[in-house]
């Protein structure tokens, strides 16, 4: 069949086995997105082949062979209203119906499990709860929630999977969440969708969906021995952040067993939601979130952990159920001082 | 293939040039560079606007030809990201914003109202110096080694990662925003204040209407775009911090800030080229346009709405959901009036007597091309859809339908149709209509693929790309090689025509518009004495009254 150029007969075979008008449905809302879009697709066909028809129809009715003399005409506000009001009430259709779907993708639902992901020029590095660490692949199971608390270590980029319909922005300074619920296991695109540099189009990865077996076997596998928690405990000893706040009645800092999820009153009387955001920031800019009945004397940790360092922190105080390691910890830092690069609580070594 | 038209052209044996004009009143490049005339001022901005679409247009041709194959091969990934940054600066800053206001509006605004000149000649001459200014600044920015902040210059990318011209690039912006907003001040004072006797506001052509909205936004909005860029210069060049999170400051008040400025900045580029439609659709239906003052006021309703939609861009950035509802609210309204101005238009041509020259061609381009482009737009407003286009070949397509098939559509419509009065002379019209059709068609293979690869999930501002999404960028690629055929065209044939154009005389078109009933080209002072105008605007039979009593009296 090569007596067509070799460069056209590629061409078109690749269009005959590529072409394509949709991504893959493979989230639990793919088929939401899509009916919003076939709706828009309608309507607008419909917009469409009205004005084309209009056009046309009076160009070949009205052509001056047909129609030598013009008749003017004013206008006409029965006319005007009518096409003031179907495009407004069908606007508002889309408005309603993109307002639910949005709410539907940006609110995650309460068991969703949680991956952390981080974005730097020109990677994405994901954090998962069990410890595994990946760069630009995520593994994932399907018919389970996932949410993502996402953040950048340097400039905008925004995390998008075209296969799930969701994309976010992952922002500097500041956590951004996704969900989304796989439904089809496959390989799916990750692409970095907010112009980010040199490699822009090179930051890209793969999202792995599995059935959970698979998925199981993943996570065994891929374990890196200590999990994200177990991380930001040694990392909460080594920045020694369990001297102050130890949990004892008398420490300098505030007890931080229980306190995710809760509410804090702060030193101006106010009260805050203790989320990922607030304790990221708490750590960065204490001063700024002075607790009511301490002092303000933590110093500012700006520059000293890195974005994974913090999302293992936060991870660890999200679990933090009681004080009793912070303080066998203390103890066994202060009896041992001299010792203090041997491995903690036996969970491996302790990363520099 | 109809023969039917309305052109009245002079006897050509005996046809000649006036003998005094605002071409040859004064001669030398000097009394070009110091003049005061607007319509002067309007030809330098013509030439150099002309120079910097071919430029960002050569642009264009290397990105699509980077995207002919998924691999980054032509050029480096930091070349690319400097000629796509550079393609959007100079047909945004030096091209779309300036395009109609400032060559078409120039030229007509003043005459249009029945005025002399503009209201500061020499502002508009400064404005002209600036945009000059700017263009030399982006050029050298190009020249020294480019800068790849993309058009949007995104901080903290823009402040603290970049190692390239970004002050120099950002700087010809700031000075482009003086230019317009000394355009935009020019026509706001030229219309409230010279009016000639009897041009009441509801007598203006809606040409002068919708200039009179983007000028509004131009100097109400340009201000904070100059703000923006200075914060992020000082922030780039001693660190202030106001965008930078590490110091405290916020890389999303640099979004609010640009897209308050960037969003208006869509309706300065479309709105002139809506009045230019208007213009051509009912000379070439010989019909008042169908609801004037709907017309008119959907113009303001664009400028007002338009101020208050920037959010839209910012959907999946972290707002707050509630004001993201808001904003969604506000964008399906701005959608409304632009709704409501095709339908009038069509409606225009009900009853018409309709003849199908080059411009009324490309404004059935515009109307086509700007539906689907505003359609689309709806698409982006509504905000789930918008979590899954946005940032993709979707919203690319979408913006080159509104801009480039609206907008340059409605520029090309008002060139040709103006080119009588600018020049004397006319276009050859066979010519021209290929040109309109080859450009329609070029443009719709180069972007109707993007839809389709951006729905697929193709991110914007890539080098490299997957695979399978190499067909429908081939196709774009060969659409954009029969698009540049259709702009290199009007540029050799336009050129031609001012030797070898037919003689135009003063109405080609048998137009109502004041500037229709003065000579072409016209003289320095527009008019031999002050106009007074005792009739609606479209008003054909006022027209043909006129030219059967100045039948009578010469004969």
């Amino acid at each position: 069949m090569h007596f067509i150029s070799p460069v056209l007969w590629q061409f078109l075979v690749n269009w005959l086995t590529h072409f394509a008008l949709f991504p893959p449905e493979a989230s639990g809302i793919a088929p939401y997105t899509d009916a919003l879009y076939f709706f828009l697709v309608l309507i607008s066909l419909v917009g469409m082949t009205i004005v084309v028809l209009l056009v046309v129809l009076f160009s070949v009715l009205y052509r001056k062979e047909r129609n030598p003399e013009a008749t003017q005409i004013e206008g006409s506000t029965l006319l005007e209203a009518t096409w003031t009001i179907i495009p407004l009430a069908l606007f508002m259709v889309t408005f309603v119906w993109g307002a639910l779907l949005y709410f539907r993708i940006y609110n995650p639902p309460t068991n969703a499990m949680n991956i952390y992901i981080v974005g730097k020029q020109w990677m994405w590095k994901a954090e998962h709860p069990g410890g595994q660490h990946e760069i630009n692949a995520l593994h994932i199971p399907v018919n389970r929630p996932v949410q993502l608390t996402m953040i950048s270590q340097d400039v905008f980029h925004s995390f998008s999977i075209p296969a799930f319909r969701v994309k976010r922005e992952v922002i500097p300074g500041r956590y951004s969440t996704v969900w989304f619920e796989a439904t089809q296991p496959g390989t799916y695109h990750l692409f970095c969708t907010q112009y980010c540099g040199t490699l822009h189009s090179g930051m890209i990865g793969e999202i792995v969906a599995m059935k959970p077996e698979a998925y199981e076997a993943w996570t065994a596998g891929s374990t890196s021995g200590a999990s994200l928690a177990q991380n930001g405990e040694r990392l909460f000893a080594s920045l020694g952040c369990n001297s102050c706040h130890s949990g004892a009645g008398d420490a300098r800092g505030p007890s931080l067993a229980q306190s995710y999820g809760g509410k804090l009153q702060m030193a101006n009387g106010s009260y805050v939601n203790v989320d990922e955001a607030f304790l990221r920031d708490a750590i960065l800019n204490p001063t700024m979130h002075q607790m009511a009945g301490y002092a303000p004397i933590m110093p500012t940790y700006q520059g000293q952990i890195s974005e994974e360092g913090l999302i293992a922190l936060v991870e660890y105080i999200k679990n933090l159920n009681s004080n009793y390691r912070v303080q066998q910890t203390l103890n066994t830092s202060q009896v041992q001082a001299p010792a203090a690069a041997a491995p903690v609580n036996g969970q491996g070594t302790v990363k520099p | 293939m109809s023969t039917a038209t309305i052109v009245k052209l002079p006897p050509q044996e005996t046809a000649s040039l006036p003998k005094k004009s605002y071409l040859n009143s004064e001669y030398g490049l000097k009394s070009w560079l110091l003049t005061g005339d607007h319509k002067r001022i309007a030809i330098l901005y013509l030439i150099s606007i002309t120079f910097f679409f071919f430029i960002g247009g050569a642009m264009a041709g290397l990105i699509r030809l980077e995207l002919l194959t998924p691999q980054s091969d032509l050029m480096a990934t930091d070349t690319y990201n400097k000629v796509f940054t550079m393609h959007g600066v100079i047909m945004i800053f030096l091209f779309l914003v300036p395009s109609v206001p400032a060559t078409i509006g120039n030229f007509l605004i003043p005459i249009m109202v029945g005025a002399k000149d503009l209201a500061f000649p020499k502002i508009n001459l400064l404005s002209w110096y600036l945009y000059i200014v700017a263009g030399i600044f982006t050029i050298a920015a190009l020249v020294l080694g480019g800068v790849d902040t993309g058009w949007t210059f995104t901080t903290p990318l823009s402040t603290h990662y970049l190692n390239t011209h970004v002050i120099t690039a950002g700087l010809g912006i700031f000075i482009a925003g003086f230019s317009s907003i000394f355009t935009g001040l020019n026509f706001i004072v030229t219309i409230h204040r010279m009016r000639a006797p009897g041009m009441t506001w509801f007598r203006l052509p809606l040409f002068v209407w919708s200039n009179y909205a983007a000028s509004i936004l131009m100097v109400l909005g340009t201000p904070v775009l100059a703000i923006t860029l200075v914060l992020v210069i000082l922030e780039r060049a001693i660190g202030i911090g106001v965008f930078d999170p590490s110091k405290g400051g916020d890389p999303l008040l640099f979004q609010h800030l640009f897209w308050f400025y960037s969003h208006p900045a869509v309706y300065i580029m479309i709105l002139p080229g809506m009045g230019v439609i208007s213009e051509v659709i009912s000379t070439f239906s010989r019909k008042r346009v169908f609801g004037y003052t709907a017309v008119a006021f959907s113009s303001v309703a664009i400028a007002v709405f338009g101020f208050f939609v920037w959010a839209h861009h910012m959907f999946i950035m972290g707002v707050s959901n509630y004001s993201a509802l808001v904003f969604s609210l506000l964008t399906m309204l701005v959608a409304v009036p632009s709704a409501i101005k095709i339908f009038n238009w069509a409606a225009t041509l009900y009853k018409g007597s309709i003849t199908f020259e080059t411009p009324m061609l490309y404004a059935f381009g515009f109307i086509g091309l700007f539906t689907i482009g505003g359609l689309t737009g709806v698409f982006l407003g509504s905000l789930g859809m918008d979590i899954h286009l946005t940032e993709t070949y979707f919203i690319v397509a979408h913006f080159h339908f509104v801009m480039v098939g609206g907008m340059l559509m409605a520029y090309l419509a008002g060139v040709h149709f103006w080119w009588p009065k600018m020049t004397g002379r006319m276009y050859p019209e066979a010519l021209s209509k290929l040109a309109a059709l080859v450009t329609f068609i070029g443009f719709n293979l180069t972007f109707f693929p993007q839809f389709i690869v951006g729905y697929l999930g193709m991110p914007r501002r890539y080098a490299a790309y997957p695979p399978e999404f190499q067909v429908l960028n081939v196709l774009s690629t060969a659409g954009a090689t029969v698009l540049g055929i259709g702009y290199l065209l009007p540029m050799i044939y336009m050129t031609w025509s001012l030797k070898y154009g037919k003689i135009a005389g003063a109405n080609p078109w048998q137009a109502t518009g004041l500037e229709w009933q003065i000579q072409s080209p016209p003289l320095t002072e527009n008019f031999t004495e002050t106009p007074i105008v005792d009739h609606d605007a479209y008003d054909y039979e006022w027209l043909a009254n006129k030219t059967e009593h100045e039948v009578q009296t010469v004969g």
